[in-house]
């Protein structure tokens, strides 16, 4: 597992169960899932997120701005809330489910790469669709050609751990989160394919890339038991929580 | 040449069917591409069935459980007039259900037809059970304290069939009404060499509100499939009759995985009066206690 | 002042206990080949020795069991072997404060319970089913129901006297004949029922009883003269039990493991509800199949049931189990306090706050406080597995439906609980719990009109009432195996 995502008035009470296990601590702001706030309050809230104690913030664009065509708006925003994390990491959700096509979702994808996202993520879960394969496919082949446009060479493997988004001489790598939707075993591997297929397996950590999903873990849980025992598991072999 | 291929009038050239699986309430094929030929009872081409794969199997599973909240959920009358109106639509069908009745088994046209219309009265009669097991199989129990105490029967959950491999269509309903009247649901497996009137009772189904995923409809080698559903951690029952004895004897040591309810009634004659044991069979007994007093 | 309670144990005079004791078999004590030990856990103490039943006798019980079948019981009208059912109930009203002694003995349970519960219960459950005798042919299973045969029945160590008469006086009263097998570290008062199938003139062979470990309990369920077998225990031998039959053919009802949910709402009488959840999880150490293990509570009222209820457990006390004040007593074996201590240990480990009644434990004997874990999620082995002990592990919840989905979530299904003063809450908790006992504002009572049984990995067949007739009839010569209520 890679982080724990929660709503800012919750950063005080993950950070310290987190403290030392390596996962990180993320939080949603920027008035999540809607985006539908002056912007003083969007950044008011990140900077409360990060003071508690998040090592990253899942900010969410403007799509009323965006699909009205003020993409200078949306830059902007994402460009004061980069300042506003102080050190922490930058996702940016764009809720492609709202973007209507796979162009716009493409041009999304290089606004907050021009804007300074650490990681660009689908969905905010709470609009369907979230994450389809096509709509991650087009947002792998953005990372994929931002880093050939700030001085890599596509499917280069020199990048490794560490070193990338830095503007090195692998060019600048930018991770890719699907979000929501993803339930299966199966569909997960499609995801992974589709990483290693398109953006290389440069990406193939959890750096890079990470698939936000609750409901995913029982159906791996009991894929793993399928294969260890022969059967098929069920729902009550597994737990909950 | 069979009655279910060859034109109805001269010079025309029939449209045939595609049998394929029933599953969730959709007709899939199989999602392992294969089929195998049905032939009727002298041999003659019929039609190219789905060979259902294992994971056809657990496909019908999660359809069944994921159908399981709303089917037993539904008011025991509700669920009555469910099965009523398979019986209607049966009814409506019987021209055609007898065809493949008699194509199947050879029976004469008389024959067929009998055995079409006693799986209609089945229907009708298991209709009529859904707002009364449980009054015959509940009880207020006097127990020797100051509480109030009843016992009611509850479906088990989700039932996996080995449907008959001799009586394809009235031997079929005989298994599959018993498992849904009381609110289970049921993943089939059609008997092997006379799996066509399984699927068309599929569309029966289909068009009769019964909610997808309540009964699916499996048609492939029973041998290849039913290991699957014995040992589905996801299943609740299973009842062997379409297994032959050893394989019986194995999906019962197979159900014992996760203590499955294990139906082993002897076929029989299925124009007779079934009885309730297999109804029963798929069901839990609640007991509740409550104190009296102020 | 200090307030302490003088100690009131009850007499031990009333027990006579034999050295040895052999296996009760064609109406008569036989010795077999080996002998072992049954002790007190309270003390330590040998009781007495008591013989272990190898193939060759448990061939002779069948073989008894069969004989006593085909010649006296299945052809005895059902009046008359009625009965004999009601003489045994009175032997046992009779002779309760002796069985009483010598179940606490042999059980380590307190004398208040197997005084007012054990034994009353017992008798009444022979009382109950003596009546049903000859009235079979109304009990709803056709007009002549027929008896199955020889019933090979294995029964537990947690309510010694009480498993043998829920699963004997329903095998009788439907006439079978039965070889039961005790559980090793507890088979003195099936010992003592054998002498009262004496007193009573039980013809020889309708009960016989094999005494030993589960390599007898083995042999007795594997047993081609056995007809039909029926097994209290654990889930994992449970499974095992179901593939033996599952190719011999004989009918089978298991009642096995459970992982209960008690679930409190915010409405509920909280200090009733404390009463409930003490009785639930603490009555007889925690050594029950239905006990409520799992506290769900509502989020609102949970720190206050919390602290009335480490308040309440600290009022518990535990000792010695002869002494009539005594709320626990030990536990039974050293093997189930080294998995008690296990799973205790399981939980600190996986993050629960363990908190434990300050009581001082006894130097010798095997015990364990009343305990509780909070902190607990349903993904903590101690919130899946069953723990057999006083040990309970307690969950929060907001809302109905998430009560619902936890307390469902488990491979289990033997009861559940609910308390709340608000009757369509109960109601509609009681039908969406998938478990064979829903006990709405009380919990762990039991009666002979009642029946008893699981759902899922819980077993199957019905115990009690109408329904655990079933178990012991062929309806009309045929064959289901594990259908619920067969």
């Amino acid at each position: 597992m890679a982080a724990v995502c929660v709503y800012p008035d919750m950063v005080e009470v993950a950070a310290p169960l987190l403290a030392g296990t390596g996962i990180k601590v993320a939080s949603v702001a920027t008035a999540f899932p809607s985006g539908r706030a002056a912007l003083d309050v969007k950044l008011a809230d990140v900077k409360s997120a990060v003071a508690a104690g998040a090592d990253e913030v899942d900010m969410v664009i403007d799509r009323g701005a965006f699909l009205s065509g003020r993409y200078g708006a949306v830059y902007d925003e994402i460009v004061a809330v980069r300042a506003a994390c102080s050190g922490a990491h930058l996702k940016v959700i764009l809720e492609t489910g709202e973007l209507g096509t796979l162009d716009n979702v493409r041009r999304a994808s290089w606004l907050a790469m021009l804007a300074g996202a650490d990681f660009i993520k689908t969905s905010t879960g709470k609009v369907a669709p979230a994450a389809t394969l096509p709509v991650t496919l087009v947002m792998l082949e953005a990372v994929r050609d931002w880093r050939v446009a700030t001085g890599g060479t596509a499917g280069e493997a020199t990048a490794g751990e560490g070193t990338a988004g830095e503007g090195t001489a692998g060019g600048q790598m930018v991770g890719v989160k699907p979000a929501g939707g993803i339930r299966t075993t199966k569909d997960a591997i499609r995801f992974i394919v589709t990483v290693h297929e398109t953006a290389g397996d440069d990406w193939l950590s959890a750096r890079y890339f990470r698939i936000g999903a609750s409901s995913l873990l029982n159906d791996l849980l009991m894929q793993r038991d399928r294969m260890a025992t022969g059967r098929y598991s069920g729902a009550d072999y597994v737990t909950v929580d | 040449m069979s009655e279910l291929t060859v034109a109805s009038e001269a010079g025309r050239i029939a449209v045939r069917k595609t049998y394929k699986l029933y599953i969730g309430g959709a007709f899939p094929r199989s999602e392992s591409g294969r089929s195998y030929m049905v032939s009727d009872y002298s041999g003659g081409f019929l039609a190219n069935a789905a060979l259902a794969s294992r994971k056809d199997a657990r496909d019908a599973v999660v359809a069944a459980r994921k159908a399981f909240p709303g089917w037993s959920g539904a008011t025991a009358y509700n669920r009555g007039q469910v099965l009523y109106r398979v019986a209607e639509l049966l009814e409506g069908r019987r021209a055609q259900f007898a065809t493949e009745v008699r194509m199947a088994t050879g029976a004469s046209p008389a024959r067929a037809a009998t055995e079409v219309d006693a799986a209609i009265d089945r229907w009708v009669w298991y209709a009529g059970w859904a707002d009364k097991i449980a009054q015959v199989r509940g009880s207020a129990n006097p127990v020797a304290g100051p509480y109030f105490n009843f016992s009611v029967p509850e479906p088990c959950g989700v039932v996996a069939v080995l449907a008959p491999q001799d009586s394809a269509l009235l031997g079929l309903v005989s298994v599959i009404a018993p498992a849904v009247v009381s609110g289970n649901t049921c993943v089939v497996v059609a008997s092997e060499r006379r799996p066509l009137p399984a699927v068309t009772l599929a569309e029966v189904l289909a068009t009769s509100d019964v909610p997808g995923g309540v009964v699916n409809v499996l048609t492939g080698a029973v041998a290849e499939i039913s290991p699957w559903l014995a040992s589905h951690m996801d299943v609740n029952a299973i009842d062997v009759t379409g297994a032959p004895g050893a394989l019986a004897d194995d999906m019962a040591v197979a159900a014992a995985g996760n203590l499955k309810r294990v139906v082993r009634l002897p076929a029989g004659d299925w124009e007779a009066e079934p009885g309730i044991e297999r109804m029963t069979s798929y069901l839990e007994t609640k007991t509740v206690w409550h104190p009296l007093g102020n | 002042m200090r307030f302490e309670y003088a100690p009131a144990p009850e007499s031990r005079s009333v027990v006579t206990l034999r050295d040895s004791y052999g296996l009760f078999i064609g109406g008569q004590f036989v010795s077999g080949s080996s002998v072992f030990k049954t002790i007190s856990p309270a003390t330590e103490e040998v009781l007495a020795e008591v013989t272990q039943a190898g193939p060759e006798d448990v061939d002779r019980a069948v073989a008894a069991a069969r004989h006593a079948y085909e010649r006296t019981w299945s052809v005895m009208g059902g009046r008359e072997r009625g009965k004999y059912l009601f003489r045994i109930a009175r032997l046992i009203q009779e002779r309760s404060r002796e069985l009483a002694v010598l179940e606490t003995l042999d059980n380590g349970k307190p004398i208040r319970e197997s005084r007012d519960v054990d034994i009353p219960l017992a008798a009444a459950h022979f009382f109950y089913h003596a009546g049903w005798a000859d009235k079979l042919s109304y009990a709803g299973f056709g007009p002549s129901p027929r008896p199955l045969g020889v019933a090979g029945q294995v029964i537990p160590w947690n309510f010694p006297l009480l498993m043998l008469a829920w699963k004997i006086a329903p095998a009788l009263a439907c006439g079978n004949t039965v070889v039961l097998k005790p559980a090793e570290t507890t088979p003195l008062t099936a010992l003592l029922f054998a002498e009262i199938c004496q007193q009573a003139e039980l013809p020889p062979g309708v009960v016989n009883i094999v005494t030993g470990d589960g390599a007898t309990g083995h042999a007795l369920v594997a047993h081609p003269g056995i007809d039909k077998v029926a097994f209290t225990g654990s889930t994992e031998v449970g499974k095992e039990i179901a593939r033996i039959c599952a190719v011999s053919g004989q009918r089978v009802t298991l009642e096995l493991g459970g992982k209960a949910a008690n679930i409190v709402f915010d409405d509920a009488p909280l200090d009733q509800a404390v009463e409930g959840i003490i009785n639930g999880i603490f009555f007889n150490q925690g050594h029950v199949c239905c006990a409520g293990s799992r506290l769900l509570v509502q989020e609102s009222v949970a720190d206050e049931l919390l602290t009335a209820l480490k308040r309440r457990m600290e009022r518990l006390r535990l000792g010695d189990p002869l002494d009539k004040n005594t709320d626990v007593g030990a536990v039974n074996s050293q093997a189930q306090l080294e998995r008690i201590e296990a799973f205790a240990a399981t939980g600190a480990e996986e993050g629960a706050e363990r908190w434990s009644a300050r009581c001082p434990l006894p130097d010798r004997g095997f015990w364990f406080p009343p305990t509780v874990f909070t902190g607990v999620s349903q993904a903590h082995r101690i919130a899946q597995e069953e723990i057999f002990g006083p040990v309970l592990s307690v969950l929060t919840f907001r809302t109905p439906d998430e009560a619902i989905v936890k307390a469902n979530n488990t491979p289990y299904g033997l009861s559940a609980g609910v308390w709340s003063e608000k009757g369509s809450l109960i109601l509609s908790m009681a039908s969406r719990l998938r478990a064979g006992v829903v006990w709405a504002n009380t919990f762990n009572r039991f009666d002979p009109a009642s029946p008893f049984g699981g759902y899922k990995e819980s077993g199957f067949g019905r115990e009690g009432g109408r329904h655990g007739l079933e178990a012991y009839l062929d309806i009309h010569g045929t064959s289901v195996l594990g259908g619920s209520d067969v």
